[in-house]
């Protein structure tokens, strides 16, 4: 009890340090104790560096799961699965927290959000029980694959602020999909709709099975759909982008949840973390330079994608 | 064919305004039920994320006796979840409920709120779709808490490697 007093007391800088470097030792050992390293370390340093996170995350305009994941994922001696399962319940706390604001200013279409949602959710809940199925050095190779190419997607992807729709397909008619916003910068309100709808819904299949897979957010892949495949506004494509997380990663996190893959322990510091370092982010926003920012992202990605295909292959545990 | 519904209602700037002040934005509608379902959000996640923290401060300090120590969790962290589950003996589904008299279990309650916001958001927005009987929408909300429901009931299960 209140071994919290002791960190405070003394030795805290060299107590991280030994934790950092025992780090892959706890890791290749499956877990085992790092010998000498106090429990509370773990917690603290996942608290600080999830904190940290959520400000890199709110400044490169991306969700905190994809870099939570594949970061405490890699360098952490977690398993693989708790990660995944914290890593939703960071994803999911960061759209509850931002969905009633983008709700209340129609930036989260209903009309849109609701039918993707149907399909992101199943096909999420499906995606985490082939996480939780499949063997821990494949799901850690194939999100290792996946985040290398998601950091290339942020390198090359475009997204544009109004794409041009040329009238609304069959299916978005049928379910009415569209909205008008207002847009503060140019003072006008903007119409729109989306086209492309049945290829747009079969991406949101890929796009589910992932997100309950490797327990990422995914943001990185609904914007792009929602607004270089569908073309909807890119401000649309966001908000819808992030409330639609927090019901396709419901489905994923009570399945981890049911299959003992939540661990307070790692998921309470995340999800504080992150939250706390999403405030600071935003304040730090104002003054960021948005190109280091986005480059700084990439490499972080890129960083650790190579660790986690090195670690899920074995040439790097 | 559901008739394409804007959730938004432009509004004219009023037609008095003073000639010195900028011109009033439009002004943004917004359903009643996505009111609710925004309100439901707002509180319901600032809710679960302070019984999360409160918990795990009684978890951390020891006030309430843990089921797992926490200085035995590096024991079990490595592990698989499947394997956390037997070694410890860990409760499956919702039998965390029973054992809400340990510490460590009062953290579930923060998540389980957490996750089962979206499905009270749902339960809102149904009678408003059914009022306007906009049954493509009506369906997709059934449909969609049938699926969280079942995502959350335990009922699918996973094999263990």
């Amino acid at each position: 009890m209140f071994e919290w007093v002791s960190l405070l007391g003394g030795g805290l800088a060299a107590k991280v340090t030994a934790a950092v470097s025992a780090a892959p030792a706890a890791a290749g050992a499956g877990g085992a104790p790092a010998a000498g390293t106090p429990w509370w370390v773990w917690p603290l340093l996942l608290f600080v560096t999830t904190f940290l996170l959520g400000i890199v995350a709110v400044l490169g305009g991306v969700g905190g799961g994809v870099l939570f994941v594949p970061i405490v994922g890699s360098f952490f001696p977690f398993n693989l699965d708790f990660v995944r399962g914290a890593g939703l319940l960071v994803a999911l706390a960061g759209a509850l927290a931002a969905g009633p604001g983008l709700l209340k200013l129609n930036l989260a279409s209903l009309r849109l959000a609701l039918p993707v949602a149907l399909i992101a959710s199943t096909f999420s809940m499906l995606g985490a029980f082939i996480g939780l199925a499949l063997p821990n050095n494949i799901v850690q190779t194939a999100l290792g694959l996946t985040i290398l190419c998601i950091s290339l997607l942020f390198v090359v992807s475009k997204n544009t602020e109004y794409p041009r729709v040329e009238g609304s397909d069959r299916l978005a008619a049928f379910l009415g999909i569209g909205g008008t916003y207002y847009e503060a910068s140019s003072g006008k309100t903007v119409d729109w709709t989306v086209w492309r709808t049945p290829q747009g819904f079969l991406l949101f299949v890929a796009i589910g099975i992932m997100a309950g897979m490797f327990g990422l957010g995914a943001g990185w892949a609904n914007v792009p759909v929602l607004n270089l495949l569908m073309g909807a506004p890119l401000k649309v494509a966001v908000g819808t982008s992030k409330f639609l997380l927090s019901i396709t990663d419901t489905s994923a996190a009570w399945v981890y949840l049911n299959q003992g893959a939540v661990l307070p322990v790692i998921a309470v510091p995340s999800v504080v973390g992150i939250m706390l370092g999403s405030f600071v982010g935003v304040r730090v926003l104002a003054k960021a330079k948005p190109k280091a920012v986005k480059y700084l992202v990439i490499a972080l990605l890129l960083a650790a994608g190579l660790r986690s295909l090195l670690k899920g292959l074995g040439i790097w545990n | 064919m559901a008739k394409p519904q804007l959730e938004v209602v432009k509004k004219i700037p009023a037609a008095k305004e003073e000639p010195a002040k900028a011109p009033a934005a439009p002004r943004v509608e917004v359903s009643p039920e996505q009111l609710t379902y925004a309100n439901i959000l707002l509180y319901g996640s600032w809710a679960g994320i302070i019984l999360l923290v409160l918990a795990n401060i009684i978890y951390f300090t020891g006030v309430i006796k843990p089921y797992l120590p926490p200085h035995k969790l590096p024991q079990y962290w490595g592990m698989k979840a499947s394997q956390f589950v037997e070694v410890a003996r860990m409760p499956h589904g919702w039998g965390w409920v029973k054992m809400l008299g340990y510490s460590d279990f009062l953290n579930y309650i923060g998540i389980a709120l957490l996750a089962g916001l979206t499905i009270l958001g749902y339960l809102v927005l149904l009678p408003a779709y059914l009022a306007k009987r906009d049954w493509p929408y009506t369906v997709i909300v059934l449909v969609e808490v049938l699926v969280l429901v079942l995502a959350a009931s335990g009922l699918l299960a996973v094999g263990a490697h």
